[in-house]
């Protein structure tokens, strides 16, 4: 019996398939914890505490979900038209630069609900801009998108350096960083949304654009699944030359497509830029660009999903920082691992359990 | 008759192999005579290349045994069918295109770790094995240079020299002219006499009629017949292999052509690297006339079509449409002037098989309002309509939410060509419509093309099958090297026809 | 300092900040040749790094740090071909996971093991590969220009470094003269047609990887033992990727491959050099032009600007016998 190509039901694909991935995920760094010494189970309790176990723990995780779904979202919106961005990391970087000369210019004169709109215009466009390349030069001369993204990741990264230590640096200071934001620059906390829930916040920069990110849940959902546009891009990731013969026109889709997913990466920077530390500072994306590609791949390139898997990041992030308080042998790096294990058991190896499920599977619909 | 006292060369005892819900293989008996050619027919899906699949290693039956020259022998993979003397010419090549046809040849029988060792011998032996099969070609050519015939015969080249005994041939003249054709089945004629058993597998009778010695016939996994080929009939094998009296020919009408309707002036079209595909072509389609346009794979239709239609830019030349200058119109552009266009790849062109049905009947009208308001798309909308054609062409399952890669060849088709000829177009475009379709979906499409004609469209068509051309045709141009070489009637000889697509003057 | 002073010193530095990437670069190509792209170069190099460093300072023989480097490297390496070849999965993703474990696990471990905040211990001497003299160097170094350069920069280099340039040319050999370098050649281009030839696609893309891991080995072993005397956490900073573009650079071909190192190289020296440096008119060139210029210059190869780069047609795409 061929298991490869026999068709098992969607759920188990779509929820048992992950959920076993990412069990193993957690087996395994359950081993490293305990080869360092430590328990595995004593860790997880004290993680999952850490990162749900207050209102100020939920805070840091949706505060860190946020990140997470806006780059998400940018790899998923590029997955479906066929293209592998894996510069969500550079497109954000300079996201947050468009986004802090909109705080800049305007946290004088006007409230926070009139400069948000332009920072979400600038932290896209940016990032739209920063993707711009890397498209034009698929669309026109076919090199290697993935290749590109990446090579732009390290310019982005130099040449934000660059911004940051000789144009947006405040003069007398000594840290690489732009002058913080004034009232008019920075977006709100949300702890009221927590008070509804009978939580409290806290110190946790839990704030805006977490509503930001949701409502582009819902605005890519409708693009890529109820708009002509979506149309054309998914039939281009799908088969470049049916697009062809159905008049798709390969670059004009790849330009918008990669514009509206460096834009989406971009967006991400509102969240620590304006919304927590209100200045913009060297490396404030930290990774969330490539833990977008794990989201993306877990939650299926759909919104729901990235919503769900960025959460389960959000979880991984804050409750590893509080794991790390508590137990100091397991520094913040154990973090980074275990997100690599999530990223290889639920992307790379996600079909690894498949044969075996198919026969047990089909034990089951014998009988 | 000494075969008596000689092992069948192949038998095959209770072959049994399923996909999934899909049985591609019946129990399968089948015993191949040593020193034969013996033919394998049938349809698209009638199981013929899993079967032989199987025979190659590169399947394993979930059933049966196989015998190779009496030995019950166990054909894990491509080594050990192989070492039992098995050697396949596939249907797409198995060449790896930037290498030398030397290096194709040595590759899995270099003759030693290090390369120097072999080579000189390879190369002795491929000068042989040329002399000896009369299979010219040159050792040092880059494969991807070479033109299809010659790369065919690399990759019979390759199964000899790796020592086959039993050589498998799979749909081997789709892409020769008539003439390679016949250089080789005068090869597969040399290999018989010197002791080889040969397996053709085709779906085209006249090959089987002119060069087997015994035939089997295949229809939905399992044998139905086994013939000689000297006792038997291209009716009999064809009824045998759809199950029923099948018309060869499709019911016409006389033609009543009208005004021009598409006018191609002096086409060229260069590919990537700059060789001529379609050379300085000229010939006008009018309303209410089916051009048929004749020709081995691989002459040029394919580039002119998609020249037609948009897909590709011409390098110079007119094309007019209703007199409009359309040469270098994007497809979305010349289906809002009523082009249509059935293309020759449904399943990388025609159809995104991941989608399902309703999402491939817009496919190219997505952007129409009747889909959606403005930017966006009402799956339910797209459904009903989808629905409607799925009742007109009797699509089946009538399913529109069904994903496309679960229909049959045929359904599929069809799909295709509701989508395109529903749109009441003015120029129908067809290319190799039947083309890995069941009998009973060709005669409806045929039904459907003619149609089209007699609603006063005008409809150009192309393929490689030269029965549907004269059947469907008003008017037959031929295409060889990228010319039209001449303009025909339909009831021109088969013979004329072949000639003038080899080339040879008429 | 003169201008051949400066030459010399320069050169020295090219070489000594190329050799990991040449390791490195080498061990993609022949990855990606087979059809596998390696994403996680960056990765196996790290993790090659701490290995080595930690085995050298808790044995002291820089050549058990070398075993460990390379063992671990090829672990890694049978990781991502057990994702990509075996389960069929998305090659850069587990090139993305591998550096994420890599990274994380190589500090994680290395403070649970030596408690110095992620790195590890300073190696003494014996624990390093030194310089060896070549010989005739100390006779030569006054010879002017031929003296200085065979002194200071050929001579006086750790084994590595020689193994490094030795690697170039054996490369060559194994992918253009061996049969197992025709036949990876051929898996990168059409794995059907080595299948149907009755070569096991699997082992052979294994054994490319596995030649990966091993010259990755080098690299990281290098960088923490050789270059350096410890590990640093995250020390392979990104070279991983500059061998990645060295290697699209060079399309595919070890020799060229060799000096697109060597220009990388020679550009993180240049940057190095001309810090705080002035040039006229200019000013200070900012030390992030040079940083950017490997990846700028490979964007413009892929961009077609200087001629074509044809990747191996297969490359990247999972083997599957399934129709």
């Amino acid at each position: 019996m061929s298991t490869a190509s026999f068709p098992l039901p969607r759920w188990i694909d779509y929820a048992v398939l992950p959920l076993l991935n990412l069990m193993l995920a957690f087996l395994v760094s359950g081993l490293v914890v305990w080869i360092i010494g430590e328990n595995p189970i004593e860790a997880l309790k004290l993680m999952l505490n850490g990162a749900l176990g207050r209102g100020e723990g939920i805070g840091f995780t949706l505060f860190y979900a946020t990140n997470f779904i806006f780059t998400g979202l940018s790899v998923a919106v590029a997955y479906h038209a066929g293209l592998f961005n894996i510069g969500s990391e550079g497109q954000a970087y300079l996201g947050g630069l468009g986004a802090a000369l909109v705080a800049l210019a305007l946290d004088h004169y006007v409230p926070w609900y009139v400069t948000m709109p332009f920072a979400i215009l600038g932290a896209a466009a940016f990032g739209g801009l920063w993707a711009l390349i890397p498209a034009w030069l698929q669309a026109k001369r076919g090199s290697h998108i993935v290749i590109t993204t990446i090579m732009f990741n390290f310019i982005g990264a130099a040449l934000m350096v660059y911004l940051l230590v000789n144009v947006m640096i405040v003069p007398g200071k000594m840290a690489p960083e732009s002058r913080t934001f004034l009232e008019g620059g920075q977006l709100p906390k949300l702890d009221w949304l927590m008070a509804m829930f009978g939580l409290k916040l806290g110190p946790a920069p839990f704030n805006v654009s977490f509503l930001i990110a949701l409502v582009m849940c819902f605005l890519v959902w409708v693009l890529i699944w109820r708009t002509k546009l979506g149309f054309e891009m998914r039939t281009l990731g799908l088969s470049r030359s049916a697009a062809a013969y159905a008049g798709i026109p390969y670059t004009k889709i790849v330009i918008i497509t990669m514009l509206i997913s460096g834009g989406l990466a971009g967006m991400m920077a509102l969240n620590p830029v304006l919304g927590a530390s209100a200045r913009l500072q060297v490396e404030f994306v930290g990774g969330a660009g490539f833990v977008g590609i794990a989201v993306s791949l877990m939650g299926r390139n759909h919104p729901i999903g990235i919503i769900i898997a960025a959460i389960l990041f959000g979880v991984l992030y804050q409750g590893g920082a509080e794991l790390s308080f508590d137990m100091p042998n397991i520094t913040r790096e154990m973090i980074v691992v275990i997100q690599g294990l999530v990223v290889l058991f639920a992307g790379a190896l996600e079909y690894m359990f498949r044969p075996a499920l198919v026969r047990v599977y089909q034990q089951f619909t014998k009988g | 008759m000494n075969e008596k006292s000689q092992a069948p060369a192949i038998e095959l005892v209770g072959i049994d192999k399923k996909f999934g819900a899909v049985h591609a293989n019946k129990n399968i008996n089948l015993t191949v005579a040593k020193g034969s050619i013996h033919g394998i027919i049938g349809e698209n899906g009638a199981g013929k290349s899993t079967l032989m699949s199987i025979l190659y290693g590169f399947y394993q039956a979930d059933q049966g045994t196989i015998r190779i020259a009496g030995e019950t022998t166990t054909i894990k993979d491509s080594q050990a069918a192989i070492a039992a003397g098995i050697g396949m010419v596939h249907q797409h090549f198995m060449l790896v295109e930037n290498f030398t046809v030397l290096e194709n040849l040595m590759l899995g029988a270099e003759g030693g770790a290090l390369l120097a060792k072999g080579t000189d011998a390879a190369r002795a032996a491929l000068k042989k094995l040329e002399e000896d099969y009369e299979l010219e070609v040159d050792p040092d050519a880059i494969v991807e240079e070479l033109p299809v015939g010659l790369q065919q015969r690399v990759e019979i080249l390759k199964a000899m020299y790796r020592g086959a005994e039993i050589l498998i041939l799979d749909e081997p003249t789709g892409v020769l002219t008539p003439a390679e054709a016949d250089h080789l089945f005068k090869i597969l004629g040399v290999l018989r006499d010197q002791g080889k058993t040969v397996l053709l597998i085709t779906h085209k009778l006249r090959e089987i009629m002119a060069i087997t010695d015994t035939v089997s016939v295949m229809r939905r996994g399992e044998i139905v017949a086994t013939r000689k080929t000297s006792e038997t009939t291209v009716e009999e094998l064809a009824e045998l292999m759809v199950g029923r009296r099948v018309l060869l020919q499709v019911d016409k009408g006389a033609a009543n052509p009208g005004e021009v309707y598409l006018s191609v002036r002096n086409l060229t079209v260069k590919d990537g690297r700059g060789v001529t595909m379609v050379d300085n072509v000229s010939f006008d389609v009018r309303a209410g006339e089916i051009v048929g346009i004749a020709g081995v794979a691989g002459n040029g239709q394919s580039e002119l079509l998609e020249a037609i239609t948009g897909i590709r830019k011409p390098t110079s030349g007119e094309i007019f449409i209703c007199g409009e200058p359309v040469a270098g119109y994007d497809p979305a552009k010349l289906r809002s002037i009523g082009v249509a266009h059935i293309p020759e790849d449904r399943h990388h062109m025609g159809l995104v098989l991941s989608f399902e049905e309703s999402q491939n009947a817009i496919l190219g009208y997505h952007r129409d309002d009747k889909y959606g308001k403005g930017p966006f798309l009402a799956p339910d909308l797209i459904r009903q309509a989808a629905t409607v054609d799925i009742e007109k062409y009797d699509i089946r399952p009538p399913n529109p939410r069904l994903k496309t890669a679960n229909f049959s060849g045929g359904n599929q088709q069809k799909i295709v060509v509701a989508r395109e000829i529903e749109r009441d177009p003015k120029l129908l475009i067809v290319g190799q419509p039947t083309r890995g379709v069941d009998i009973g979906a060709i005669e409806f499409i045929h039904k459907r093309i003619v149609e089209t004609r007699d609603a006063g469209k005008a409809v150009l068509l192309v393929s490689v099958e030269l029965d549907e051309i004269r059947s469907l045709s008003d008017r037959i141009l031929v295409m060889f090297a990228g010319k039209v070489v001449g303009e025909k009637t339909p009831d021109t000889g088969e013979q004329t026809l072949g000639l003038m697509m080899a080339g040879i003057a008429a | 300092m003169d201008f051949f002073d400066i030459v010399v010193s320069i050169l020295g530095s090219t070489i000594r900040l190329s050799i990991p990437l040449i390791f490195t670069a080498l061990a993609g190509l022949f990855s990606e040749r087979s059809g596998i792209f390696d994403i996680g170069l960056e990765g196996k190099m790290l993790a090659a790094a701490f290995a080595a460093a930690s085995a050298a300072y808790v044995t002291g023989s820089p050549w058990i740090g070398l075993a460990s480097g390379v063992g671990v490297s090829i672990g890694f390496s049978l990781i991502h071909g057990f994702a990509s070849i075996t389960n069929r999965g998305n090659q850069i993703v587990s090139g993305v996971a591998i550096n994420f474990v890599a990274a994380g696990l190589t500090v994680v471990l290395g403070q649970a093991w030596f408690s110095q905040g992620g790195r590890t211990p300073q190696l003494p001497a014996e624990g390093r590969f030194g310089p060896i003299k070549l010989p005739g160097a100390d006779a030569v170094r006054d010879v002017p220009f031929i003296g200085p350069l065979y002194a200071n920069v050929i001579s006086g280099n750790n084994i590595l470094t020689y193994l490094a340039f030795v690697a170039v040319p054996l490369s060559w050999w194994v992918l253009y003269r061996t049969r197992f370098g025709l036949r990876l050649r051929a898996v990168g281009e059409n794995p059907g047609a080595v299948d149907t030839a009755g070569i096991s696609v699997t082992w052979l893309r294994y054994r490319a990887v596995i030649v990966a891991g091993l010259l990755c080995g080098f690299a990281g072993t290098y960088l923490a033992i050789a270059q350096s005397a410890a590990f640093i956490k995250d020390m392979s900073a990104g070279k991983g990727f500059i061998a990645l573009a060295a290697l699209i650079f060079a399309k595919w071909k070890p020799v060229p491959v060799m000096f697109a190192c060597l220009l990388f190289g020679f550009l993180d020296a240049l940057a190095n050099f001309m810090q705080g440096k002035q040039v006229p008119l200019i000013g200070e060139v900012p030390v992030q032009i040079f940083q950017s210029l490997p990846y700028i210059l490979t964007c413009i190869l892929l961009a077609g600007f200087i001629g074509a780069a044809n990747p191996p047609k297969a490359g990247g795409v999972p083997y599957t016998k399934e129709r």
